[in-house]
């Protein structure tokens, strides 16, 4: 039911899926290179319009979601995605730089399930992706058989 | 017959007025007048009675019997002509005596009166009395002698004149003189008895059997006489006091009530059936009169006048009486009190009246007095002129206003002279067309001149006429008004006016040059709030285009540091390090900044929930373990029991307790950091209080460690770490959460920082 295609990581054990909006490039790149290197799968996206498009192609278990963003920003593509069945119940970590008041209450308005505040370390972001997914994990119907278990 | 001699004494024989005293003469008559007549023409003298007379044949003893009767018939008999009537009655059917008189003498009158007639005409009563002081009569001193006496007929001329005249006329007869029985000598009566000779029988129980009688009626008659004379001018002497209108009374020397007129009766005599009213006046006046009198009876002098209060039992008004008092003695009774009693009630209010009258003009008089002196005060007092004038022009009043500007001073220049007579001659021309008006006012204007400064001097003349009640012209007064003040002030007020006008035209201008300012700054503090505004979404841009950069070369440092990219070690791990540190603290800074500015614009709006203090203590203990164990300085925790729970906003306050525990941390060497909570229910505050042996603070510099970007030691070298913003928002922060922060320190000693929040928050 997947519509990814495997991609040559068969036999390494099932790593959850990243989906990473942001879209400063060196950001980008500094996550996505470190939660590959702390075991996850990462696609990545830099506006909000892109981030509809991956995360009902890639079908993600999570997403992180800079709320910045060119062409539609963070707050619209997380009500989109929470408005679309397909993608409704993929857990979204609104992740700015912003630390002003109220940014993160529009973003849980708007259907982030946590807030993450940049700068955020490398390390302390991936623990909070491991928390939500620990958390999220007992409720969540995996939509593809590799997803057999989650990550601890 | 008359029943009592003493009663009604006819003309004919009272002849004097007084007292009768008892007297009797009874004359004893022969019945045959005619043979007396005939035979009795001569006077014997004193001759024993012979037995030639018709009643000599009587003179046998009167026996029993007859005199039986004789009682009987006088024992009934009240009236003294019907008892003397009886007893000559009696002598003719005992001893046959046919004429016979009987005469008495009332009592003080020297003068017998015919009382009983027998056998002979009535008319002898009328014209026959002896008159006892008549001593020429024979009559008289038989009667005086008490001498019985027998008249013989006359025989001759001078026989005859011996003889008395008496109704025997020439017959003989019989005197027979007797007295009132036991008293006195005087003799009571003469009997006459017609008898051709003297009458031989014992008549001496006869006369002394009627005189006894006749004495009897007569004093009786005189008794009763008395007593009624004595009830008519008793009655006379009652209807003449009770005449008087004046209250007269009689009282005893105990002050009892003898006699008194109806009037005093009034005054001082109440029966049962009058009213309490009534009865309670009369009580008080008996006790007024009573006391009256004994102070009168101290006095004891005779007549006395003095004033006595009562009160009218009829109307229960107020009376005033002139006492007048006399004492009287009567040996028989003992002495007692007259007083007369005149009522001058409204004497005395008629008085006290015209007293009151008199108070009254004399008050009046003050008062006119008063009020014309009054006038004449007001008249001088009065700063404008006022003149009076007459019916026919002249001045007859003015006040001293008026005379400086009409009357000549004596010391006045020959212009000042000029300046009144124009003065004068102005005001006359007024008059004279005011007089000759019908208008009862009028009001003009006249031109004037000062008489000091022969300056004009317009006035406003006010003219009225005074009228009689007649409605003839007595006076017309006058008030002239001086108008050059009001002139003045009129120019004054003009100015006035025109320089309020021009300060009302500034003061327009100026408002309108404020609110023209007022619009600028408006405009200005809206362009500064703007700007403001402006400059908080710069620096929240500001703070997010530095994170940006800043997440990338913090992440990278410490993948690289965590060997993501292969093994680092040795002195490049050292550099990176540095990296790391020197990135956060420039994180640390620049989320300060937007604290700052974030509170200043207020955009950092509270989050206000009820919590437990000892696990945020926990917590912020846990964040700073790294710090703790690098500093090697023990922190130890002290939290009283039953803290209550906390209502604020949880993530300021534990912004707060890191600031000040890292700052403890960080000035500490040596000793430890202790964190307590102390509640303070008395003021319902909670004390959170970070205390350490750091190097303290200099009292001096204790207010200066919360202003921003400061440090004690400024200098570019310190040796501590940090922005200097700290403790500037903790203070922001806990002002915002409407608490405090208090700073307890000592230079080399330590410090203290305490937050203290109410325990209830902010509503």
């Amino acid at each position: 039911m997947s519509t990814k295609p495997d991609n040559g990581t068969e036999n390494k054990p099932e790593r959850p899926r990243v989906l990473l909006v942001d879209d400063y490039p060196d950001a980008r790149e500094m996550y996505t290179e470190y939660l590959e290197f702390s075991g996850f799968e990462v696609v990545e996206a830099e506006n909000g319009m892109e981030a509809l498009q991956r995360a009902v192609d890639a079908n993600p278990d999570i997403i992180l979601m800079d709320l910045s963003l060119p062409v539609m920003d963070g707050w619209e593509a997380t009500r989109r995605l929470k408005a679309d069945k397909r993608t409704a119940s993929i857990p979204v970590v609104a992740l700015t730089g912003h630390a002003l008041a109220g940014i993160s209450e529009g973003a849980k308005r708007a259907g982030c399930d946590a807030f993450v505040t940049k700068p955020c370390l490398p390390e302390d972001l991936v623990k909070e992706i491991r928390r939500i997914l620990e958390t999220t994990s007992h409720r969540k119907v995996r939509r593809s058989g590799k997803y057999a278990k989650t990550i601890g | 017959m008359r029943k009592s001699l003493l009663k009604t004494p006819p003309s004919g024989l009272s002849s004097r007025p007084g007292r009768p005293a008892a007297a009797l003469v009874a004359v004893g008559v022969g019945r045959g007048r005619q043979s007396e007549r005939t035979h009795s023409d001569g006077y014997h003298g004193i001759a024993p009675v012979g037995a030639n007379g018709a009643a000599a044949g009587a003179d046998a003893e009167i026996d029993s019997a007859a005199r039986l009767r004789l009682l009987e018939a006088l024992v009934s008999r009240a009236d003294i002509a019907e008892c003397a009537q009886a007893g000559l009655q009696w002598l003719e059917e005992t001893l046959g005596i046919r004429q016979s008189l009987c005469l008495v003498r009332p009592i003080g009158e020297a003068l017998l009166l015919v009382v009983g007639a027998h056998g002979m005409s009535r008319d002898v009563h009328a014209s026959f009395s002896v008159s006892l002081d008549d001593w020429n009569n024979p009559l008289v001193t038989a009667i005086a002698g008490r001498q019985a006496l027998f008249f013989p007929a006359p025989h001759s001329a001078p026989d005859r004149k011996r003889r008395p005249a008496t109704p025997f006329a020439d017959a003989p007869f019989q005197v027979l003189p007797f007295g009132s029985a036991g008293f006195s000598d005087e003799p009571l009566g003469v009997l006459l008895l017609g008898a051709d000779a003297p009458v031989r029988a014992d008549l001496q129980w006869f006369t002394s059997v009627v005189g006894q009688k006749l004495d009897q009626i007569l004093r009786q008659d005189m008794l009763a006489e008395g007593d009624r004379r004595q009830g008519r001018e008793r009655g006379l002497l009652n209807s003449i006091i009770n005449a008087v209108s004046d209250p007269i009374l009689l009282t005893d020397t105990e002050g009892r009530l003898l006699i008194a007129n109806s009037r005093a009766l009034t005054l001082f005599t109440a029966t049962e059936e009058e009213s309490e009213g009534r009865r309670s006046a009369v009580r008080m006046n008996n006790m007024l009169l009573s006391s009256a009198l004994s102070s009168k009876a101290i006095e004891e002098t005779g007549a006395a006048r003095r004033e006595l209060l009562l009160v009218n039992p009829i109307d229960g008004s107020d009376l005033v009486f002139e006492l007048l008092s006399t004492v009287t003695e009567d040996p028989r009774h003992g002495s007692g009190v007259v007083s007369i009693l005149r009522n001058v009630t409204d004497l005395r209010r008629a008085s006290e009246e015209i007293e009151e009258n008199y108070r009254k003009m004399r008050m009046a008089e003050a008062q006119a007095r008063a009020e014309s002196d009054r006038l004449n005060l007001i008249i001088d007092s009065v700063a404008d002129p006022i003149v009076v004038t007459d019916a026919s022009g002249a001045t007859s009043l003015m006040n001293e206003p008026a005379e400086r500007l009409f009357t000549l001073q004596r010391s006045a220049s020959a212009l000042e002279q000029r300046w009144v007579q124009a003065n004068d001659a102005h005001f006359s021309s007024f008059i004279a067309g005011m007089l000759v008006s019908a208008d009862r006012c009028r009001v003009g204007e006249i031109g004037l001149l000062d008489a000091r400064t022969g300056e004009a001097m317009p006035v406003e003349a006010i003219a009225g006429k005074i009228l009689s009640d007649r409605g003839e012209l007595t006076a017309v007064v006058t008030i002239l008004h001086d108008r050059r003040e009001a002139i003045e002030k009129a120019r004054l007020y003009e100015q006035l006016k025109q320089a309020s006008d021009e300060l009302e035209r500034k003061i327009q201008a100026a408002t309108a040059d404020i609110a023209q300012q007022n619009e600028l700054l408006r405009r200005q503090a809206i362009e500064l709030e703007q700007a403001s505004a402006l400059k908080s979404q710069f620096l929240a841009n500001m703070s997010h285009e530095f994170r940006t950069p800043l997440n990338a070369m913090l992440g990278y440092t410490s993948m690289l540091l965590q060997g993501v990219a292969g093994p680092v070690d040795g002195p490049i791990k050292r550099q990176l390090s540095r990296i790391e540190s020197n990135g956060r603290h420039l994180l640390t800074i620049i989320n300060e900044i937007l604290d700052i500015s974030r509170i200043e614009a207020g955009r950092m709006p509270l989050q206000m929930s009820r919590f437990r203090v000892p696990e945020l203590i926990g917590e912020v203990k846990s964040e700073l373990e790294p710090i703790i164990l690098r500093s090697k300085i023990g922190v130890t925790i002290e939290v009283s029991k039953d803290l209550p729970l906390l209502w604020s906003d949880r993530q300021k306050v534990k912004q707060i307790l890191l600031n000040l525990l890292s700052n403890a941390l960080k000035f500490t060497h040596q000793g430890g950091v202790r964190v307590s909570v102390r509640p303070n229910p008395r003021e319902r505050v909670l004390q959170l209080s970070v205390s350490d042996t750091g190097i303290g603070i200099a009292p001096s510099d204790q207010e200066k460690i919360f202003e921003d970007f400061r440090q004690l030691d400024n200098t570019p070298t310190r040796p501590y770490g940090g922005t200097g913003l700290g403790l500037s928002i903790c203070r922001r922060l806990a002002q915002m959460l409407d608490g405090r922060i208090a700073v307890h320190s000592e230079l080399g000693k330590g410090s203290t920082f305490s937050l203290i929040l109410p325990t209830k928050g902010r509503k």
